[in-house]
């Protein structure tokens, strides 16, 4: 065509100046903090923007405390692990029969399921947390309900301290994004596949075993991903629905250094969050992309 | 579902009572098995926040026993959210970012989509890749890196509502350049060339031809990052300074556990409902615009474009 050279790269340059000036450099900047020193009369943390200049000495002791069973940092690791892992597979063994419902059987509810499993995405995280807190209260519904039907004998404090609100909490705040990926991926699934495996004599279970969960395969590892991610630096799940030391998670202990001016620890902690999530972080970004132009 | 006793014909009825009866003898077989799952978890999701909104209405301070219906926690009560300063300078705050945001990253991310869709260059990937790459970011680690750029390398700037301004909008990119892209990968390029055909100049054809036809996904980024700014929690908080920059979603995480009111629910409520009239709005308007589109796999009517 004929456009002139410089026609589009001009759409482009305020979308690049302002990834470079917002998004590049304030990571840059984590690293010149987390590798910098620090002031020696406020012990404030002095960033160094000069590679020549780095000292690794304090990131390579928060790698050391990641690395001593017992440590704060530590502790707090693997527990974020085993929440998240806990979370993300109530998330897929919830989402999975809902989103083979919505796209095998809902029939004509379809369009009403659908808007129910997207209400949650414009619904505000915060006010779902909310609603939590506000039932889970001593004399909240939830306590009211189990005890009127004998379930517990008196009120359980849900919100003092309980691992089990907390995995509940996140596999309810991210859940929406694991139904997504996969109702997309079940509805896709040609249905004369399905009928091909009937025909050749597969029963209900082995249909869904052999042919339909192999296709579901891709949205499943997605849709795992997609909750992962943002669960790893959750904090804010975890102050509203527990907010103790027994089930403080690495975003908390992350969050808790930067407000408390332990920046240097703060920015460290940042990085190897970053390292262990790259290979999920770059796998999403693949197939986010593969989505976008695969529209063509 | 389909156990709803009140039937108009007794036949009806009856097959009813039967089905019910099947369903009670053998709740495992499969569909009906799905069906209580996915109620349930409708149920599960959306019960607790009706809950947390009818808790809102309460005419007593309580958010656990119904008192009556009231509107004092909007308005008429000395917390509620019109006449408690602190609650109605966050909801003002609120929208004022939202807007900010809004008016800063649509316009950018819309005209870098458009280049990312004619120019394929190293930059663009790149920056591309990047925008998608903040995106994937645990808004933590994002959160982080911002505020200590705010207040290491340009502590001119400070925290305060620009940096919130500025942290959001790099954040928000994603949205109109994943939603524009997609629009104008599926329009192709044929509209513009033909514009250009019959004379139109570069700018001509994209202000003519193009913009017009990208209305619906500009419109439909402007609900998502409007639901997605006023929600947005982790950035704002990070990059927020004093009582002043505080949002909706900041006040209820910093009071949802010291005894809130219901005006704090009232607060939520307003949020939800606006949420879902900028989505409800965006996507009747997305249906409206694309009804006659060109843009459609297959379209009812030759496509006309009119230069």
């Amino acid at each position: 065509m004929w456009y002139p050279r410089w026609f589009w790269p001009t759409f482009a340059t305020p979308a690049v100046f302002w990834v470079a000036a917002f998004f590049v450099v304030p990571f840059y900047v984590i690293l010149s903090v987390a590798f910098g020193g620090l002031d020696p009369i406020f012990l404030s943390a002095v960033p160094r923007y000069n590679p020549v200049n780095w000292n690794f000495a304090a990131f390579s002791d928060v790698v050391g405390e990641l690395f001593t069973s017992g440590s704060v940092v530590q502790t707090t690791f693997v527990r974020t692990v085993a929440y998240v892992a806990v979370a993300t597979g109530l998330c897929l063994a919830i989402g999975y029969p809902v989103a083979y419902f919505i796209a095998r059987h809902a029939g004509r509810f379809k369009t009403a399921f659908l808007i129910a499993l997207l209400a949650p995405f414009w619904i505000s995280y915060m006010m779902r947390m909310l609603a939590w807190t506000n039932l889970l209260q001593p004399s909240g519904y939830v306590n009211r309900v189990l005890e009127g039907l004998g379930v517990l004998a008196e009120p359980r404090l849900w919100l003092e301290g309980k691992p089990s609100t907390v995995i509940l909490g996140l596999a309810y705040g991210y859940i929406p994004y694991m139904i997504l990926p996969l109702y997309a991926a079940l509805d896709r699934i040609d249905r004369s596949t399905l009928e091909a495996a009937r025909d050749l004599g597969a029963g209900q279970i082995s249909t869904l075993v052999r042919v339909t969960l192999p296709q579901s395969r891709q949205a499943i590892i997605a849709g795992t991903v997609i909750v992962t991610l943002p669960m790893a630096g959750d904090f804010y799940t975890q102050d509203l629905l527990s907010a103790q030391r027994g089930t403080a998670m690495l975003g908390n202990v992350i969050d808790n250094s930067i407000q408390s001016s332990l920046v240097q620890e703060g920015a460290s902690l940042v990085l190897i969050l970053l390292l262990v999530l790259l290979v999920p972080m770059l796998f999403y970004l693949r197939s986010t992309t593969r989505a976008t132009e695969g529209v063509r | 579902m389909s156990e709803v006793v009140g039937t108009h014909s007794p036949a009806r009825a009856v097959a009813q009572v039967g089905r019910l009866r099947g369903w009670v003898r053998n709740p495992w077989a499969k569909a009906r098995f799905l069906w209580v799952i996915a109620l349930a978890y409708v149920g599960w999701t959306l019960l607790p926040v009706a809950i947390a909104v009818l808790f809102s209405f309460n005419a007593g301070r309580s958010l656990s026993a119904w008192q009556g219906f009231s509107t004092r926690w909007y308005i008429g009560d000395v917390n509620s959210v019109w006449e408690n300063s602190e609650l109605r300078a966050a909801l003002a705050h609120t929208f004022l970012l939202s807007g900010l945001v809004m008016a800063i990253a649509v316009p950018i991310g819309t005209a870098f989509a458009i280049a990312l869709s004619r120019w394929r260059g190293r930059v663009a990937k790149t920056t591309n890749f990047f925008v998608l790459f903040a995106f994937v970011t645990p808004e933590l680690a994002l959160a982080i890196a911002l505020f200590l750029f705010f207040t290491n390398l340009i502590d001119a700037v400070g925290v305060g509502t620009g940096a919130q301004v500025l942290g959001l909008s790099v954040f928000e990119l994603a949205y109109p350049v994943i939603i524009v892209r997609a629009r104008l990968i599926s329009l192709g390029t044929q509209y513009e060339e033909a514009a250009m055909d019959l004379g139109a100049s570069a700018v001509g054809a994209l202000r003519r031809v193009t913009l017009p036809l990208l209305t619906p996904a500009i419109l439909a980024s402007f609900a998502i990052m409007f639901a997605s700014t006023i929600d947005n929690f982790i950035i704002t908080r990070q990059l927020s300074i004093d009582a002043s920059t505080q949002t909706i979603a900041i006040k209820i995480y910093s009071s949802a556990r010291t005894g809130p009111l219901p005006s704090l629910n009232a607060l939520a409520s307003i949020t939800l409902v606006s949420s879902t009239l900028a989505i409800g709005l965006a996507a009747y308007a997305y249906r409206r615009l694309s009804r006659s589109d060109p843009g459609r796999a297959t379209p009812a009517v030759p496509p006309t474009v009119g230069v």
